[in-house]
């Protein structure tokens, strides 16, 4: 039994990761896994609240969530080429800096749009446009630190090469991107990133990746998306509830 | 100049950091920050840290911010025994995974409880509703219990039978609730013997000097009105 990742591509780090795995030519077996249909990786893996159990991988016994330690994982198991997470003393703790503060700035942050515009609509509940005002003003905040402290006049976000530091980052801004909210508007440096971040992993990587997150919205005009069953819902409700 | 550590040990990270560098005997210049004073908003802080929190780091030419950064960087660097952030690769993935999952979850819970509890009402003068109050002390016992359920389990350390960065990190934040009057591990036995361990491991001598601000959050005098005004809208997104 080898490598198994269980991901649900609507989610931002599960894209960072299978992006990771295939632009590495890391084998794997894709488990996908539809969080919002009720599924999830097993009922043996342990009980975290069932939106978060997602990216999850098994190899052999182990079992291991988080997507930045699941990615430190491969990168060590796999023996990736080190710009990804630089041997470098002082380069790899740039990465750790970054991630650090993605995961109070960014993470929690840009996933709102999409709960505010689908998710949240397809179990009934509106989430007050206050609150969607307040998630702007947290998005244009982290943005601006994104691109004067972590970008700066480098090339990438951890360093002068792409990092892990870019691909966690890169998937979670495409998450508005995804649902109309253009970020990359009026931030010419922040395209730039984007575009060399975007040229070096592959446009057919990427888009075989985010097809799912890039149709969401025209499938929920359509009423195409799938109601989530009543057991996804207290979680869903939770999440939403969450949103500042 | 050597190593300088930008700490003030109110804050939960700053205390692993502290306890970290103190326990493997790192060699640093203590640069105290007072963040109820304002302090890590003055344009000399922002020099260090641009980000404008605490902890932070100044080796030399070279600054870090994040005290996951700040803590793997020392541990790389001073080459501290092994079992603070193994190098097998699973047994550092434990590590890292804890590391991840504490960010968003026991981190913010243990922060919402001091800042609910006791530093809203005793610090800023703002009364905070018995409603959120409950709030916030449910949402720290379930994520203690998950702690509880889904790390520590029946081992002696969060990541496996000896210490590591996890636990460290863990504690510091636990402390914070604690600070504030929770009982966190009262009805937890498992909890409380990890807790006995971890600071056994640590030395219970520098395990008290660590926290001996946290433990006096409750005493701590109001806010200068301008302080205050400075400190509200950063306090209010912190606690998001």
């Amino acid at each position: 039994m080898g490598l198994e990742l269980y991901l649900d591509m609507l989610s931002q780090p599960c894209r960072a990761v299978s992006i990771f795995a295939k632009k590495n030519g890391i084998p794997f077996k894709l488990c996908t896994t539809e969080v919002f249909k009720g599924q999830h990786p097993s009922k043996e893996f342990f009980q975290i609240n069932s939106l978060r159990r997602v990216p999850t991988l098994k190899d052999g016994d182990f079992i291991l969530t988080e997507s930045s330690a699941i990615l430190i994982y491969l990168s060590s198991k796999y023996q990736t080429a080190d710009h990804w997470y630089p041997s470098d003393l002082r380069a790899r703790a740039r990465v750790h800096e970054y991630l650090g503060w993605h995961a109070d700035c960014i993470r929690g942050t840009f996933g709102v749009p999409l709960w505010t515009q689908v998710m949240a609509p397809l179990i009934g509940v509106h989430v007050p446009e206050e609150k969607v005002q307040r998630n702007k003003t947290f998005m244009d905040l982290a943005l601006q630190q994104l691109e004067e402290k972590f970008l700066g006049d480098r090339a990438f976000v951890a360093g002068q090469q792409v990092s892990l530091a870019d691909l966690m980052a890169l998937e979670e801004l495409l998450q508005p991107v995804a649902v109309g909210c253009d970020l990359f508007e009026g931030r010419p440096r922040l395209a730039a990133w984007r575009e060399r971040v975007e040229a070096f992993l592959g446009s057919d990587l990427l888009q075989e990746t985010r097809g799912p997150i890039l149709n969401i919205l025209e499938q929920a005009v359509n009423k195409k998306v799938p109601t989530p069953p009543p057991e996804v819902h207290p979680c869903m409700l939770l999440r939403i509830s969450r949103i500042p | 100049m050597g190593l300088e550590l930008y700490l003030d040990l109110l804050s939960q990270p700053c205390r692993a950091v502290y306890i970290f560098a103190k326990k493997n005997r790192i060699p640093f210049e203590l640069r105290p920050v007072n963040l109820l004073k304002g302090q890590h908003l003055s344009d000399a802080f922002a020099q260090v840290n641009p980000l404008k929190k605490v902890p932070a780091l100044k080796d030399g030419d070279f600054t870090l911010a994040e005290s996951v950064a700040i803590l793997l960087y020392l541990t790389r660097k001073y080459k501290v025994p092994d079992h603070w952030y193994p190098q097998d690769v699973q047994a550092c993935a434990r590590v890292d995974e804890y590391l991840a999952w504490q960010h968003t979850t026991l981190r913010r819970s243990c922060l919402r409880a001091l800042w609910h509890k006791v530093m809203f009402p005793v610090f800023l003068g703002e009364p905070v509703s018995p409603e959120i109050l409950a709030a916030t002390l449910a949402e720290l016992d379930v994520t203690v219990q998950l702690l509880e359920d889904n790390f520590l389990q029946n081992k002696a350390f969060l990541t496996g039978p000896h210490i590591s960065l996890a636990d460290l990190v863990a504690i510091t934040e636990l402390m914070h609730p604690v600070g504030a009057g929770c009982q966190v591990f009262e009805g937890r036995p498992k909890l409380a013997a990890w807790h006995q361990r971890v600071e056994a491991a640590v030395g219970e001598d520098l395990f008290r000097e660590a926290h001996e601000v946290i433990l006096k959050a409750k005493d701590s005098p109001p806010a200068d009105p301008t302080v205050k005004q400075k400190l509200m809208p950063l306090v209010l997104a912190m606690i998001q």
